[in-house]
């Protein structure tokens, strides 16, 4: 099997599940925790996570290189397809478009709330326990809350969607109507972590994680609008 | 009055043409005296008979495939007003006029609507779609086959190699080496039969090749463009199972 593709592409698909699906569920349920718990409790989970043995190795391994190789390989896979919905426009030929589509937005915005977030920690421009102000200050300029909206949706409905074609991909759902099914299942994943999501940005949008803003305030110019 | 009722009733088509492979494509727009229950081919033989455009001018007659004229050889594919489909079987009286012609360009352009669908053979020939019965002796009959396996083999078995499919798919085209959906259905095919079966491994090994299987992006076009009915994308996901099957077999050396 040499110069193959199966195996990159069996290797894309299995990592946008494990581990990158887990990641992206763990993230929503964290950011939500600023929603359910408000400071104190998004400064828990962010503290608890971080309290793991051999972060830096967990961060590399379950998500930095897996989100390299499949933001990179997926970028590859989009090249490689024609959008032809206006000759097809089939719900599943949508959702093809949409998770090429999806997947780009997604690997910009990754790269860009990386550089804003991990980056700036790992710069010292701001730590752990102001990140919460930290994202106060992002999601409360208009242009910012409204590209994290547009790019949380798009990443949501491609972990969504992906989750799907993993099951058709590895053999799982095999009939129309195993298939029927688990994009039903999958449809209702997309509201659940959409809306986990975009209550946690209205939460960090709140007053209660203004407090300590001005702290990070010396970084301001780096993020957008 | 008397002058509209004594009137023939025309059709007009759009066609696409080009004269040669590598020459530029034009449309040329034709009315057809109307028959009842015509299709696209009948059509296009009206054309022939009289190669002149609607606005009177002569033109060459335009070039198509055909054989059986019933939707079983495959030959007749073309995009009919957008959707890729037999000419044969596309009748007149249900489609909407203008009835736009176009040569289904995923595949190299021969002439007008004629295209190469060689591509497809090769497929069938990559993926050894044929159940391998040769020895020096007598090998004797076979395994019988279930009778509630033929009956969805069967279906399977429908395939013309028509080549709707692969013009259906996105992810068939210049920057991907996909192979498509009717081979990777002719593989359940071949590996369903207990004959065929014993070489599945080779089959599947051929889909997990470069422009195999993993081309697959899930548009599911395929299975809503089949003329056939196949279901094209139980197949592909069958095959799937049977692939990632094969792949920790291999590694696991069993």
């Amino acid at each position: 099997m040499s110069g193959n593709s199966y195996l990159p592409r069996k290797l894309h698909s299995l990592l946008g599940v494990i581990p990158l699906g887990l990641f992206f569920i763990e993230h929503a349920l964290t950011n939500y925790s600023a929603f359910e718990g408000g400071r104190e409790g998004f400064l828990d989970s962010v503290h608890g996570l971080h309290k793991l043995p051999l972060i830096f190795f967990l961060e590399m391994f379950v998500i930095w290189l897996p989100i390299l190789f499949h933001g990179v390989y997926g970028l590859y896979i989009a090249y490689q397809s024609n959008l032809n919905t206006g000759r097809f426009s089939y719900g599943r030929n949508w959702a093809f478009a949409l998770q090429r589509i999806t997947g780009v937005i997604t690997f910009i915005f990754v790269i860009w709330h990386v550089w804003n977030t991990r980056v700036q920690v790992a710069l010292g421009h701001t730590t752990y326990d102001e990140i919460g102000n930290h994202m106060h200050q992002i999601v409360t300029q208009p242009l910012n809350f409204t590209l994290y909206v547009i790019a949380v949706i798009a990443a949501v409905f491609h972990f969504s969607n992906g989750l799907w074609a993993f099951l058709v991909s590895w053999g799982i759902t095999v009939g129309p109507r195993a298939q029927r099914v688990s994009s039903n299942i999958c449809m209702g994943i997309f509201v659940i972590v959409s809306v986990l999501f975009l209550l946690s940005l209205f939460a960090f949008r709140s007053d209660e994680f203004a407090s300590a803003a001005a702290a990070g305030a010396a970084f301001g110019p780096v993020t957008f609008g | 009055m008397a002058e509209t009722a004594t009137k023939q009733r025309t059709v007009k088509f759009i066609i696409t043409r080009r004269e040669r492979p590598d020459a530029a494509p034009y449309t040329e727009e034709f009315e057809v005296p109307y028959r009842p229950n015509m299709n696209v081919i009948s059509a296009l033989m009206e054309i022939q008979r009289n190669p002149v455009k609607a606005d009177g001018g002569k033109t060459a007659p335009v070039c198509w495939e055909s054989n059986c004229l019933e939707e079983v050889c495959g030959a007749c594919s073309m995009v009919i007003n957008g959707k890729p489909r037999q000419a044969c079987s596309a009748l007149v009286d249900k489609l909407e006029q203008p009835i736009r012609l176009e040569p289904m360009s995923t595949f190299p352009v021969v002439r007008d609507l004629v295209i190469n669908r060689e591509r497809m053979f090769q497929a069938l020939k990559k993926v050894k779609a044929w159940i391998p019965i040769d020895g020096t002796y007598d090998l004797g009959p076979g395994p019988r086959m279930a009778e509630s396996k033929r009956q969805w083999a069967y279906e399977l078995s429908k395939c013309m190699t028509c080549g709707v499919c692969l013009e259906a798919c996105p992810n068939v085209n210049d920057r991907s080496t996909f192979i498509g959906p009717a081979p990777i259905s002719q593989v359940r095919l071949f590996n369903a039969h207990p004959t065929g079966e014993m070489n599945a491994h080779e089959r599947l090994e051929a889909l997990m090749d470069d422009g195999g299987i993993e081309g697959c992006g899930n548009s599911q076009n395929c299975v809503r463009s089949c003329p056939k009915g196949i279901p094209l994308t139980t197949s592909i996901a069958a095959i799937n199972r049977d692939t990632t099957k094969q792949l920790f077999k291999k590694w696991l050396s069993m």
